[in-house]
């Protein structure tokens, strides 16, 4: 099978909940990880008699997140219902948005893969609507749980414009960098907040019509994601160079075996009757609501990752990584008050910080120190009090113990010395232990300088100052 | 010897209330004799509420004998029981609601409670106010108190004949597509259907979102105003619902008319109507003119499309409405092996035919292929509809009509022809389509003694001059509503 000939051609659908207090259309809490059906009310139950009231939370949140990725807000949109029988959706329909989504067009742009070229991705649309409850199946019985049940939702739908499976894996990464930055997702995958539907077509490499798509859908994690769209790709290469055609149908993943199933045609096969929704009236955004929406967003990552290297002299690399988590990049920024040396603090955010993040399971705030005591302890290096090493020594223990920098650094003992007197007599002591070593140096072997301040550090129980180390001794062996 | 306080209008109730002349718990047991008296032969209700109305009662004294009470205090109502109403079963008049107690109550239910009104029950109507005659309620028809072999009108017949038989001083119905106005013809009361948007829908059971409207039944236009103000209003909770301010209704009851322009659309008076009707509606028109109001003849040219528009967008948000009686949650519940089977076996022995006619329908409609051909240019013709009337509305402030071709029919007589009894509601139909208020009021007898009802349209929010016109016809008394024969 010749791969390289043919191109994959991919599209990405992205469910993620808005990060509000109450849902969609009715005052319940959206925290997960209540008792099941405790945050349930007639409304989100689907009861006789009972109607929406939209979040305004939530609209503000999807304009945001479409400014974002530079799409058009529609001044006009409205709701549709979309029906279908489920135990999960209480209505039997879910409120959507169908023809006139809340954010149209816009792109979101991938930085450069290594050897590569940065990448635009344009999207389509994106709209409100709201999730379904969970079923929950037993032995011989199945059970509902609504607190997710008008949990809003924003669907994001981009054009084919992904080629290949790592770099759907990097669109959907800069899309939860970008939702996390705008406060309106938190892109949490496993408590069901993040659901992604892929369609997959291949074609020669240089063609121009698209092949025949097949959609994998509900996958809920990006390497799911990635893993089954290599998958499909691999699969439909296969069938189309075998002289057969790919059939448009709906495949799930299966993980445990790595690979896609078509579902029976009953499980998708869905005449969604959709229908403007009645019991809401058309969402008009006003110029001045999309004005004050624009002029209360936080800096985007973008925008981040340009000054930091306008402003604090790091590589476009170096920017990259830290800005690619907006926890990571407001750690570092919280390091930097006090601090002359910025790019040592990025240095130590993107090795040590980041090891330690990746070591734990904890969530990142939880997993490592508070960013103002890595400052202190960075500061203290900077004022040449502690070593480097000793800085790696303390940072550990901080991340062990839980302690702030100057209690860890007093505790461990790992201040420097730099009371010249005090090196002097351990200079003197090692030089007249050593009378043919310093002869043999003084006679023009440089090399042994490192000797003579190896062996006066160990004397000083490493903690001196190897600067004044340095100064001293040079000017005793010139003598 | 009863005291028949329950033939009292609301207005007169009231006064002798708070004048402490008579009590609550004095009216309240008139009317829930007159319901056990009247109930074997007219069955205007589904649930009597005595122990919870006896209670609501003494409350309603005490309140009344602490001064300052609200007009509405300690006046028995009848409500359609389509209302959610906590700790009251609501049906719908329907097996798959049947044993169906809400856990809260609809937005005009609070604010009746807030007023101190008093429920003495839950009316009959057609399952899910599908329906022109009562007939669909899968708990038996409600017979006219006029004549007992007729129907009261639906789909709230049981509110009209409860009102009629002096079961209950005043009630709530809905309107979808005349479903006010038609029984309040045919049981010879007055019925009125706000603006669309008026009235709170918030606790209603849902049948076509988009022309549902609450309303009252009362003996008297003065009644009917009392409670619409308490009806009427914001409500957070229901977003299609105006933010405009609710004026004092009764104080548009001036009698005054003088000058005002009444239309009569030529579409309305047809061939094949019951010449009595077209009769007292024309010398109800005569009495206007008597009064220095001016008529001129209009013409609501779609009128004829409004009927087939309506069946497709009612049926349409049916189908989606009704589709959340699933067995899952609340209701009846038919197990089977699976879901689907399970949603079929409920659905099957929940919904009456009528139910699953328009379900049927309105799926179809919304069916890929058939939304633009169906339900796209019905909401086409229902724009057309609108035109029509802010046209006709430019030559006049009130236009009047008959409210149904006939009066009311016998019992099962238009059962087995659904669109025979669709066209009852031709009359009334097209106000919901173009979300106009409008009101029935008894305006003559047939041969028979029953009651032909007089339709009263005004533009959007103009509830004030079709209130001051009925009134002003009331005054006349050029025509005096029968006693019930019950």
């Amino acid at each position: 099978m010749n791969r390289e000939a043919y191109e994959a051609v991919i599209g990405l659908e992205v469910h993620t909940h808005l990060l509000t207090r109450s849902k969609l259309f009715c005052g319940c809490s959206t925290t997960f990880g209540a008792g099941p059906n405790e945050n349930v009310c007639p409304v989100c139950m689907g009861m006789p008699g009972v109607l929406p009231v939209l979040n305004r939370r939530a609209v503000e949140l999807a304009i945001r997140t479409g400014i974002a990725a530079h799409c058009e807000i529609a001044r006009y949109s409205i709701f549709d219902r979309k029906s279908y029988f489920y135990p999960d959706l209480p209505k039997g329909y879910q409120i959507s948005q169908y023809e006139t989504p809340i954010c149209k067009g816009g792109y979101i742009d991938l930085p450069a893969a290594d050897n590569g070229e940065p990448r635009r991705i344009r999207l389509t649309r994106i709209h409100l609507e709201e999730d379904a409850g969970k079923n929950i199946h037993g032995e011989n019985f199945s059970l509902v749980d609504f607190n997710r049940s008008g949990v809003p939702l924003i669907e994001i739908v981009s054009e084919p414009d992904l080629r290949s499976a790592e770099e759907a894996g990097a669109y959907l990464r800069q899309l939860r960098a970008i939702l996390r930055y705008v406060d309106a997702s938190e892109g949490k995958m496993e408590e069901g907040a993040f659901r992604c539907d892929c369609n997959v077509s291949v074609r020669k490499r240089g063609a121009k019509e698209f092949g025949v798509k097949a959609e994998i859908k509900n996958l809920n994690s990006f390497r799911f994601v990635e893993d089954a769209i290599e998958y499909e790709v691999g699969r439909q290469i296969e069938v189309v160079e075998g002289g057969g055609r790919v059939a448009q149908e709906t495949h799930l993943w299966d993980p445990a075996r790595r690979q896609t199933r078509p579902m029976r045609s009953k499980e998708y096969a869905n005449d969604y009757r959709y229908f403007p929704e009645p019991d809401l009236p058309p969402l008009i955004v006003p110029p001045e609501l999309e004005e004050q929406v624009r002029s209360s967003m936080p800096e985007l990552p973008a925008d981040r990752k340009a000054r930091y290297v306008r402003e604090l002299g790091l590589t476009d690399y170096e920017a990259g990584v830290l800005v690619a988590d907006r926890d990571v990049s407001d750690y570092f920024e919280a390091t930097l008050p006090d601090l002359k040396n910025r790019k040592s603090a990025a240095n130590w955010v993107m090795t040590e910080v980041l090891r330690v993040a990746r070591d734990s399971a904890e969530p990142f705030a939880d997993a490592v120190p508070p960013a103002r005591e890595v400052g202190a302890l960075l500061r203290m290096v900077e004022e040449q009090k502690i070593s480097l090493n000793a800085a790696k020594t303390a940072f550990a223990a901080m991340v062990e113990k839980g302690k702030g920098a100057e209690a860890t650094v007093a505790e461990l003992g790992l201040a420097q010395v730099s009371d010249e007197g005090a090196i002097a007599a351990a200079c003197d002591k090692v030089l007249a232990a050593e009378p043919e070593k310093v002869a043999e140096y003084r006679a023009g072997r440089d090399k042994l300088f490192g000797f003579f301040v190896g062996a006066v550090m160990k004397a000083m129980g490493g903690k001196a100052n190897p600067k004044v180390i340095n100064e001293i001794l040079r000017a005793k062996l010139k003598g | 010897m009863a005291s028949e306080l329950n033939k009292l209008t609301i207005g007169e109730a009231s006064s002798k209330l708070r004048a402490r002349e008579i009590t609550a718990t004095r009216l309240t047991r008139d009317c829930l004799d007159r319901i056990a008296a009247v109930e074997p032969k007219l069955h205007a209700f589904i649930t009597v509420c005595e122990p919870e109305a006896l209670e609501q009662a003494r409350a309603a004294d005490a309140r009344l004998a602490a001064g300052n009470a609200p007009a509405l205090c300690g006046i028995p109502l009848g409500i359609k029981d389509i209302y959610a109403t906590s700790r009251v079963r609501t049906t719908c008049a329907s097996r798959i609601l049947e044993n169906f107690v809400p856990p809260f109550d609809a937005t005009v239910i609070e604010r009746l409670r807030a007023d101190g009104a008093i429920f003495v029950g839950k009316t009959n109507m057609d399952e899910f106010a599908m329906g022109s005659s009562t007939e669909n309620s899968a708990f038996g028809p409600t017979m006219n108190p006029h004549d007992t072999a007729r129907v009261a009108g639906g789909s709230s017949g049981g509110s009209a004949a409860a009102v009629a038989a002096h079961e209950c001083l005043g009630a709530l119905g809905t309107d979808t597509g005349g479903s006010i106005r038609e029984p309040a013809s045919f049981c010879g009361v007055v019925g009125i259907k706000p603006t669309y948007s008026r009235v709170s829908r918030y606790g209603v059971v849902a049948y076509a979102s988009s022309l549902d409207q609450v309303g009252p039944f009362a003996r008297s236009v003065r009644d009917a105003a009392i409670i619409l103000r308490t009806l009427a209003g914001p409500d957070g909770r229901d977003s299609t619902c105006s933010a405009r301010p609710v004026p004092d209704y009764e104080r548009a009851l001036t009698g005054e008319i003088k000058g005002l322009r009444i239309g009569v659309p030529r579409e309305f008076f047809v061939e094949g109507m019951q010449p009595e009707v077209e009769n007292s509606v024309r010398a109800a028109l005569d009495n206007y003119r008597s009064l220095g109001a001016s008529t001129v003849e209009i013409s609501l040219p779609h009128t004829g499309y409004a009927i087939a528009a309506y069946y497709l967008v009612a049926t349409a948000e049916a189908s989606a409405n009704l589709a959340r009686y699933d067995g899952i949650r609340f209701g009846l519940r038919v197990n089977a092996e699976d879901n689907i089977a399970l949603y079929e076996s409920t659905r099957a022995k929940g919904f009456g035919a009528e139910v699953k006619r328009r379900i049927m329908l309105g799926t179809f409609a919304l069916s890929a292929g058939y939304y633009d051909a169906y339900y796209l240019k019905a909401q086409k013709v229902r724009t057309l509809i609108r035109n029509d009337f802010e046209r006709a509305f430019e030559k006049c402030d009130l236009i009047v009509t008959p409210v149904a071709p006939t009066t009311a029919f016998k019992i099962g007589e238009k059962m087995n022809d659904p669109l025979t009894m669709y066209l009852s509601d031709i009359f009334t139909i097209s106000l919901n389509l173009a979300g106009l208020p409008g009101m029935s009021i008894p305006c003559g007898h047939d041969s028979n003694n029953l009651p032909i009802g007089m339709q009263l349209i005004a533009p959007p929010f103009a509830e004030e001059t079709i209130l001051r016109a009925g009134d002003a016809f009331e005054r006349t008394g050029a025509f005096k509503p029968r006693s019930p024969a019950v």
